[in-house]
């Protein structure tokens, strides 16, 4: 098949999609503002971590321990909210961890030329034991911690429904790393040195700060994003809390080819998705009818479809993922 | 290559890495106000401190040592294959769907419920292994995706077709489903017995047949395996449907293969994380699949003294999981870690 006849064919699959999707809701009764409210919510946290991780790669590093940061910067997060009694001090927590743990990662892939694969998943089973063993440790209660609805970050009120300050955040976030990236000197040295770091290295400029940056930075974002699951949207915290957010926000920077703006664009997609799984599962009506179990599974379905349909040939920088060394 | 196993550096290597990660896990220990010395004790009096307890180690490094087999031969043809969590999920409904349901004669019925699990956890592992092969998604994005959704389903299934009398758990296995008990002692059941078989025949598979030497090279060099003539898709699928059996059989052992449940509860519990445990295993076993025999005896023993660790120095046996992380984290470093040289195309 033909490049040209290709795309055409996807075009005409997602449009399909999108008729079927918005029938389905006309049939359900969903109205399009708490989809809208719901869609945005899921949407924040794999934006954050995902644009980080645009920044990241783009300069050369890989973290696919987005997940292990999201589930430790959650539980750190309302931590910090109910020691300080405000749910912004816990997201600033939660991007405090998040930070050290982008930073650490950062310096075992640069110093310790580590594998980042393997370093990133051993993050993730890290936190899969941790954050039970946190939660005992911290509230003397398995699995499952109740914080007060104080805490929870304030939303704002617009005529349109609801939204997290958090969320307009995200979007200026991902505004503000195009921006870096495509326009100032230093996104062009962070292209520079995922591209050709020994360039970079003549240059005069340091390799390593420049990709320790980057973690640090991508660290923060996704610890930000995980400290909201909680204090942002769920208004509890549970070990299963990233339920693979986590490699949903890598979805997205596979899929945006490391473009921020195009990564903000598939958190909505995937953050749709989600929204609609939640919005569904409280529906009356429907809820009796469709199992649970099948519409949990809707953000995981979508993600694996668009992901295989929209893939095609992304560019990566030249040494995404491996650690540079002076000849 | 074929030096490494000749040279006492390997383990030398390794005993430094899990001693590194011991160490780190200790610092934590001692951070939330417990006697790191005291856990540490505990943890292997727990693990060895009786021949019960070697047996109940064995018995917990079996589920590991096939989901270690996962992850192995997908990183032996190139792949970062982390789905052996939900293989093993639906591994786990595939066996107790036959042992449950199904009338056969004794060592009939054993024989189907084992070749239900392994089936439907090769057939799983279809999913992410096509959608690489026609569409290049990569596995890591793929297997996580198809994961959840083997969650999602067997919970759905376990409480809608399977359910048992109390609800929170499927129907046990017919008792002429289940593998014979080898000791009144301990939950150790014959299935090891077909574990470590199977962890065998991989490897006469790997190092002992053609297709085994392609799929190896494969993963090893893919330019020189298709200057070859080796075919990447089948090679690719091949190495997912084998990974998919082992997990898939790592799920049936823990229904059909270990008292006293028999059964699969509800929330997944008695399979849940095995799949992910098994990485660290593969890791510390080099991503061979006797090598992960061995260190699944280590990684059983973790979770089985973790429990007496718990007991006796109030540390959380949730901590050994966080330490099988630490452990994967140090084995990253490349001057204990080597032989995994992948290219990495996202």
């Amino acid at each position: 098949m033909s490049p040209a006849r290709r795309r055409l064919r996807n075009y005409l699959l997602l449009g399909t999609a999108v008729a079927l999707f918005a029938y389905a809701l006309q049939r359900l009764g969903l109205g399009p503002i708490s989809l809208l409210e719901a869609g945005l919510l899921a949407m924040t946290p794999l934006a954050l971590a995902a644009v980080g991780e645009c920044l990241n790669e783009k300069a050369g590093v890989v973290n696919i321990g987005m997940e292990g940061i999201f589930m430790i910067s959650a539980v750190t997060g309302v931590w910090t909210a109910e020691a300080f009694n405000s749910g912004v001090m816990g997201l600033l927590g939660g991007a405090a961890i998040g930070a050290a743990v982008g930073l650490a990662l950062g310096a075992i892939s640069v110093y310790g030329r580590a594998d980042q694969i393997i370093a990133g998943m051993g993050l993730n089973i890290f936190a899969l034991g941790f954050i039970p063993f946190l939660l005992i440790s911290l509230w003397a209660f398995p699995g499952i911690h109740l914080f007060p609805n104080e805490l929870m970050v304030p939303r704002l009120f617009t005529p349109l429904g609801q939204i997290s300050p958090v969320t307009v955040g995200a979007v200026a976030v991902a505004i503000l790393a195009h921006f870096l990236l495509h326009r100032t000197v230093l996104g062009f040295r962070i292209k520079a040195v995922g591209e050709r770091p020994e360039a970079v290295d003549v240059a005069g400029l340091r390799v390593d700060r420049l990709r320790l940056l980057t973690s640090t930075l991508g660290g923060a974002l996704a610890g930000i994003g995980g400290a909201f699951l909680p204090l942002g949207w769920f208004g509890a915290l549970v070990k299963e809390i990233s339920a693979g957010r986590g490699f949903i926000a890598l979805a997205c920077v596979v899929f945006a080819g490391l473009e921020p703006m195009l990564a903000l664009g598939a958190a909505l997609l995937f953050g749709f998705a989600d929204g609609f799984a939640s919005a569904v599962a409280v529906t009356p009506g429907v809820k009796e009818r469709i199992p649970f179990y099948f519409v949990s599974m809707i953000p995981y379905a979508t993600t694996l479809v668009v992901v295989a349909l929209v893939i095609g040939q992304r560019r990566f920088p030249r040494t995404v993922g491996r650690p540079y060394a002076r000849e | 290559m074929r030096a490494r196993w000749h040279f006492p550096r390997p383990l030398i290597e390794l005993t430094a890495t899990i001693l590194a990660g011991l160490a780190a896990g200790a610092l934590l220990i001692l951070v939330f106000g417990h006697n790191p010395l005291l856990a540490y004790r505990a943890l292997f009096i727990g693990a060895f401190g009786s021949l019960q307890d070697v047996l109940e180690t064995l018995a917990f490094a079996t589920p590991l040592m096939l989901t270690a087999l996962t992850f192995s031969v997908g990183v032996r043809a190139g792949l970062f294959n982390i789905g052996a969590e939900g293989q093993m999920y639906v591994g786990a409904i595939g066996a107790i769907a036959v042992a449950g349901m199904v009338r056969l004669p004794a060592g009939l019925h054993l024989a189907a419920a084992t070749a239900a699990g392994m089936l439907a956890g090769g057939l799983w592992a279809v999913v992410p292994a096509l959608l690489k092969v026609s569409r290049g998604v990569h596995e890591v994005i793929s297997t996580i995706m198809t994961n959840w959704i083997a969650f999602y389903l067997s919970t759905y299934l376990a409480l809608n077709f399977l359910t048992g009398a109390r609800g929170d758990s499927t129907r046990p296995a017919l008792p002429t489903a289940r593998y014979p008990v080898l000791t009144e002692d301990a939950t150790l059941t014959a299935v090891i017995f077909v574990a470590v078989a199977f962890c065998l025949v991989v490897y006469l598979y790997l190092w002992g047949t053609r297709a085994g030497y392609e799929l190896r090279l494969a993963g090893e060099n893919p330019e020189a395996a298709r200057y070859a003539g080796v075919n990447a898709g089948g090679v690719m699928v091949m190495s997912f449907v084998i990974g998919g059996l082992a997990a898939g059989l790592g799920g049936a052992s823990q229904i059909i293969g270990r008292p006293p449940a028999w059964a699969l509860y509800a929330t997944l519990g008695n399979v849940v994380t095995l799949g992910f445990d098994g990485i660290g295993v593969a890791l510390v076993g080099r991503n061979h699949p006797i090598g992960g025999v061995l260190a699944a005896f280590l990684f059983g023993a973790l979770a089985h003294g973790g429990r007496l660790m718990e007991y006796q120095a109030g540390v959380p046996s949730e901590l050994v999981r966080a330490l099988n992380g630490l452990i994967v984290i140090t084995l990253a470093v490349p001057e204990l870690w080597t032989l995994l040289r992948r290219r990495l195309a996202p």
